[in-house]
């Protein structure tokens, strides 16, 4: 006690938090980044403002950008059917990493997808999340809309290799994909002892007036049967490096992996490329739904079978269509 | 017995005739009461909070009128079992029993919000780094905006995450000092703990007057 008031005072002379962090009480626990990976420092918003090289045009794209990004929900019923705003999984406004960082979307594509099989643009990428994340459909492709989704994008990227890949802190996967053994009610208690003050016993999130607070991580107000979300190893990754908020890294890996398999048990609005029979979208998309639990049975349930979209009035935005060169 | 039956009756009736709320237990009317008597030890809760429930700036007593009941109801239980310590409000809730710190409670969440009078002598550069820490926060240093938890406007969500707009900032500040140096530990899950022990001293300062600055109600 004395150690730490002495070590409170010292830091405010200072005006340091790096000598409280000495012994935080929740220290925050992130991955180290590997050798020769490319670690970005993606601009802040104060940067944007104070930046005379960028045209105040451009700066007006830029910033709606970021207003959509934040602040989602106002497309409710046009681009969104669900309680999600892109920033609730992309933390720290997109610039965070081991937050999936949205910038890499920017100097990494067009390429390969193994989601759809083709090569994507930006703008595909980003119709990919409100397909499936937002269980909507996307701005459309060339809309102002869409451009100030790309100049955000393309703004946090500033300075970053284009087709460099080797990113530290990209995307949810440092977990790994291979699962361990998984069991429902070991998630479930760890369900209810960390996330359910947030999210509710039943995934339901919590709104006040009128706005979305937590997000429902289940049921027809959160994200659909197609969401990268809905991969375990994805869902871990996320909770073990972001959550509970503000404590990343306090759940133990195996905490991690059983909470985002017990919230991946429960049901939600139907995968955009539902062909009409649940066990037949499995197989079809296998190479996605091999890390859900979508088509197979839990508690003698068989999940994702249903023709629920949700809110949303359709099943598949007219947005997601392959393309081939041939 | 007889008294028992009596008290469940009014709290029954009151219910009724109260729109549902999650503190449906606690029977505002004998709130009213306990707030001017105190709990026979102390001095009574309007004492120090003031007859409006507005509390007091300038001492650092909150604002109680207007807060969730089932939020106050816990702080009072954690005084009492120890697991919020501070050596005024103890001796003056510790002969108060469950029932009738969730009555004081239902009371206090019913009262309208007074309008704040908590204006700060803070400046503008420091009420822009409020304002940035509420809404946006400070990620590199894993901090997330207040109002993540806090809900629009800090205003509170549920019974767990209590408004913060409007109340007092010396208040504010006393209490994310207190859980910075590990004064006060009884946050659910050290959600608060958290965060606070990140602030530096300065942005205590900033966002406590940005908070207290902010109104308390929709309106």
């Amino acid at each position: 006690m004395k150690i730490r008031l002495f070590t409170s005072l010292f830091a405010g002379l200072l005006v340091s938090n790096a000598v409280l962090s000495a012994e935080p009480a929740v220290p925050v626990k992130l991955p180290d980044f590997k050798e020769g990976q490319y670690v970005h420092q993606a601009p802040t918003v104060e940067d944007l403002m104070n930046s005379d090289k960028i045209h105040p045009e451009l700066k007006k794209v830029i910033l709606r950008g970021r207003d959509m990004f934040m602040n989602t929900q106002q497309f409710r019923g046009e681009y969104v059917f669900n309680d999600m705003n892109c920033k609730s999984c992309h933390m720290g406004e997109g610039r965070r990493n081991w937050s999936a960082p949205v910038w890499p979307a920017a100097t990494t594509l067009p390429d390969f997808r193994g989601k759809n099989q083709h090569v994507n643009s930006l703008e595909e990428r980003i119709a990919g999340c409100f397909s499936f994340s937002m269980n909507g459909t996307p701005p459309a492709y060339g809309s102002d809309d869409m451009l100030a989704m790309v100049a955000y994008h393309k703004w946090l990227a500033t300075g970053a290799p284009m087709y460099e890949k080797n990113i530290g802190g990209r995307g949810f996967s440092h977990l790994g994909k291979e699962k361990p053994e998984l069991d429902y009610n070991r998630g479930k208690a760890v369900y209810t002892e960390n996330c359910a003050i947030c999210h509710g016993d039943n995934g339901q999130g919590q709104h006040k007036d009128g706005e979305v607070v937590f997000p429902p991580l289940w049921g027809d107000a959160s994200y659909n049967w197609g969401a990268g979300m809905t991969r375990v190893f994805t869902a871990a990754s996320f909770i073990k490096n972001n959550m509970p908020l503000g404590k990343p890294g306090s759940l133990t890996d195996d905490e991690a992996w059983q909470v985002a398999n017990y919230i991946n048990s429960q049901e939600r609005p139907q995968d955009p490329r539902y062909t009409g029979d649940v066990k037949e979208t499995r197989e079809k998309y296998l190479n996605f739904h091999k890390h859900t639990n979508y088509g197979t049975v839990v508690n003698g349930k068989l999940l994702g079978d249903h023709e629920n979209t949700g809110s949303k009035p359709f099943l598949k935005p007219d947005a997601l269509r392959p393309r081939t060169f041939d | 017995m007889k008294r028992q039956f009596s008290r469940l009756l009014i709290a029954g009736c009151t219910a009724l005739l109260l729109t549902p709320t999650s503190q449906a237990q606690g029977n505002p009317e004998q709130g009213a009461s306990l707030v001017t008597r105190g709990d026979g030890s102390g001095a009574p809760c309007m004492a120090c909070h003031g007859p409006d429930g507005g509390g007091n700036a300038a001492a650092g007593f909150p604002r109680l009128a207007g807060l969730d009941a089932d939020y106050l109801a816990k702080q009072m239980q954690d005084y009492n079992a120890g697991r919020r310590v501070n050596a005024v409000m103890q001796p003056n809730v510790d002969n108060f029993s469950d029932q009738q710190l969730r009555d004081i409670a239902a009371y206090y969440s019913e009262l309208p919000i007074p309008m704040s009078s908590s204006s700060s002598n803070a400046g503008d550069k420091a009420l822009a780094m409020g304002q940035k820490l509420a809404e946006s926060g400070d990620w590199d240093n894993n901090i997330p905006p207040c109002s993540t938890c806090h809900g629009p406007g800090n205003r509170g969500v549920g019974n767990a995450f209590p408004a913060l707009a409007g109340q007092h900032p010396s208040y504010i500040k006393q209490q994310l000092e207190a859980w910075r140096s590990g004064q006060r530990t009884n946050d659910p899950n050290q959600l608060m703990t958290a965060v606070a022990e990140r602030l530096s001293p300065e942005q205590i300062d900033a966002v406590a007057a940005y908070l207290g600055s902010l109104s308390a109600s929709t309106r």
